[in-house]
């Protein structure tokens, strides 16, 4: 099986007045056609804006200083723009947390829909028309003929986002970049969301990369899971394999701190201090101070190791011993 | 276990709770402006509106009690939430302050009652002044009341600090200066800083990130025995209420649609609304599972549906879920439903 995307060593820097942010540095990772990777990670790990990057959509001061992004045999780092743009939104689609970031606010959906066909494709207004509307029924939303002529303020969030999401499916892409798309929902339009999500992975063989902070989220959706701290991937595997039985401190301190896994009413195990900020991180590995296992070894930079079959973690006092769930 | 219980039914009902709502309403009405009545008077569609935000809710928290409060948005729980915490009077019913009716105290006592009655608020961002310092900030309130004496005030602010885990060094600082994280232990600082005995947390975590999130549940944990604070705890994330509670209350379109003790709901969920609330809960346990959904959307409080409000989504809905409200009955002790099914068995 060919892979859909894979992304080697990938180094998006934002060069600041304050210094350089390694927002991404050194970031690996393959998607597989059809396949869904969880990628995880707390405010400021860098998971957004490897998403970006892949999309060709890092603003300044931010910029893809090395690696490589390969789609199809490009290295879509190193193409043009003009390029990116016929991959965009084409080949390659993004679903953002916020709806309104895709929805112009002034514009019917058909509007915006039908744009969106027409400007990858050359067929009539018709065919358009008759491919939005196939789209707004795939992604649940009722009497799509009606709904194609309403202006986004007059649907509710979850619709928002299921017209954001059908409009990625439009011209039914291979990869899918969703970057919290659920995160601002409530649960039970979220739990919608995710069983239209799974259904149109497994229908149409699309790839998806699915950015989020909420390890619950993935463990029903993903099949691979790469975890991310300052920038870089942590830890990365299989769901079950990272989800039951976590190598690094960090995803363990992660995985133990969900309410759900710890007992109702004692203290919750938590991570001690905070994320440090990117400008002035610290030597060796990033997680060292707030990691009850640091020790002089820390010091130095610690490589992704494989360390079980198809689960590797970036970190010399991996949890190798059995973790009591 | 029984004796266990009964022992707690006992000492419960020794003293009153330390607040209670009675039908407990409130509305928010859009009134129509000159040109609004004017286009009325000419034939336009226009109309007042009325959004019933708490319809009638009746609940009691006893002291040492914590309770989670849950709905999805516009289900009325950051509105009962303010009623509670005194900074919105109701539309009607009543708010009783250990067993007073909050409207019947006299001035002093409403402010002794007020003050006894501290607020969370979710954004860290929103809630804090930007242009005052930390020691400000969490220092303002107590001097006001007179809670300490101006000699010892720059201790009880760093003793406040330290108890919600900031540094005191960093009383000088602005508030832009923290994180998400320690702004919210700031809001919790200036809570704690009047010595109130029960608080109402409004989504307080929902903000933050899952290791900080810990840290600051941890925290309320903690600071509930070392105070014996009482907490209404306003939350949309089940597993973070499932964690904390002792009772948790489910609100739905500005109704109580089920109450009870945490282990209760969560093992034994009786209203359809509820079930399908955790059935969409995402949990970490899944693997590749299906996700079971509710049809539907939420409607709008603008418009609710007749009878009971969750019909339209509701599986087992039949001719009476349209036409009557069920009444909120209990179906086992201490378990509260409002559900027409509970008749048929």
């Amino acid at each position: 099986m060919t892979a859909t995307l894979e992304v080697r060593d990938l180094q998006t820097h934002f060069f600041t007045r304050a210094g350089v942010v390694k927002a991404v540095d050194g970031v690996s990772f393959t998607v597989g056609r059809g396949k869904v990777l969880g990628l995880v990670g707390e405010s400021g790990s860098g998971k957004s804006v490897t998403g970006f990057s892949i999309i060709g959509l890092v603003d300044a001061p931010g910029r893809v200083v090395g690696g490589q992004i390969l789609y199809q045999g490009r290295n879509l780092a190193k193409i043009s723009e003009e390029e990116m743009r016929q991959l965009r939104g084409n080949r390659i689609a993004m679903i953002f947390q916020d709806p309104m970031m895709t929805l112009n606010p002034v514009l019917r959906v058909d509007t915006q829909m039908i744009e969106t066909v027409l400007a990858h494709e050359k067929v009539d207004r018709e065919t358009a028309r008759q491919r939005a509307r196939d789209a707004l029924g795939m992604v649940g939303i009722p009497s799509p003929d009606e709904r194609l002529k309403s202006y986004p303020h007059q649907f509710s969030g979850g619709m928002r986002q299921r017209v954001a999401i059908a409009i990625a499916l439009l011209h039914r892409p291979e990869l899918i970049i969703a970057d919290e798309p659920t995160t601002a929902l409530d649960v039970t339009i979220q739990g919608q969301i995710l069983a239209e999500v799974q259904k149109l992975a497994a229908t149409t063989g699309t790839s998806l990369i699915w950015i989020t902070h909420d390890l619950s989220v993935v463990a029903g959706l993903a099949d691979d899971i790469a975890v991310m701290y300052a920038g870089r991937i942590v830890e990365e595997g299989e769901v079950s394999a990272v989800l039951d039985a976590p190598l690094h401190p960090y995803t363990v301190g992660l995985i133990g701190s969900v309410p759900s896994r710890n007992k109702r009413g004692e203290p919750l195990r938590q991570i001690p201090g905070m994320t440090p900020s990117l400008l002035k991180l610290p030597a060796g590995c990033a997680f060292r101070s707030r990691c009850a296992r640091a020790d002089e070894v820390c010091l130095q930079e610690p490589a992704l190791f494989d360390l079980r079959p198809g689960q590797r973690a970036r970190c010399f006092h991996p949890h190798l011993e059995e973790v009591a769930a | 276990m029984s004796a266990v219980l009964d022992q707690q039914s006992a000492t419960v009902a020794a003293d009153t709770p330390i607040i209670e709502l009675r039908n407990l309403s409130r509305r928010f009405e859009k009134k129509l402006d000159f040109a609004g009545k004017l286009a009325k008077r000419l034939g336009a569609p226009v109309r007042e509106e009325t959004v019933h935000a708490v319809d009638r809710v009746n609940l009691s928290i006893r002291k040492g009690e914590v309770v989670g409060l849950v709905g999805e948005s516009g289900c009325g729980k950051s509105t009962l939430g303010r009623m509670v915490a005194g900074i919105m009077p109701p539309s009607e019913g009543t708010v009783l302050w250990r067993g007073q009716d909050v409207r019947s105290l006299n001035p002093a006592e409403a402010r002794e009652a007020k003050l006894r009655t501290q607020m969370i608020f979710q954004d860290p961002y929103a809630s804090l002044n930007p242009r005052m310092r930390v020691e400000d900030i969490v220092g303002e309130a107590p001097q006001f009341h007179g809670l300490v004496p101006a000699r010892g005030f720059d201790t009880y602010v760093d003793e406040q600090m330290r108890r919600a885990g900031l540094d005191p060094a960093f009383k000088k600082r602005y508030p832009h200066q923290f994180s998400g994280g320690q702004r919210q232990r700031i809001g919790i600082a200036r809570a704690l800083a009047v010595k109130p005995e029960f608080i109402v947390c409004d989504e307080a975590v929902a903000a933050l990130d899952v290791s900080i999130q810990a840290q600051i549940l941890n925290l309320f944990m903690r600071l509930r025995q070392e105070l014996d604070l009482t907490y209404l705890f306003i939350s949309h994330d089940l597993s973070v209420v499932e964690h904390l509670s002792d009772r948790v209350v489910i609100m739905y379109l500005g109704r109580v649609v089920e109450q009870a003790p945490a282990e209760q709901v969560f093992a034994r969920a009786n209203h359809p609304y509820t079930v399908s609330l955790l059935s969409a809960v995402p949990r970490i346990e899944a693997r590749k599972r299906a996700f079971t959904t509710v049809q539907g959307e939420i409607p709008s409080p603008l418009n609710p549906p007749s009878g009971c409000h969750f019909h339209p989504r509701c599986p087992h809905a039949h001719e009476r879920c349209k036409v009557e409200v069920p009444a909120l009955k209990e179906i086992a002790p201490g378990h509260f439903s409002a559900c027409h099914l509970n008749d048929r068995a």
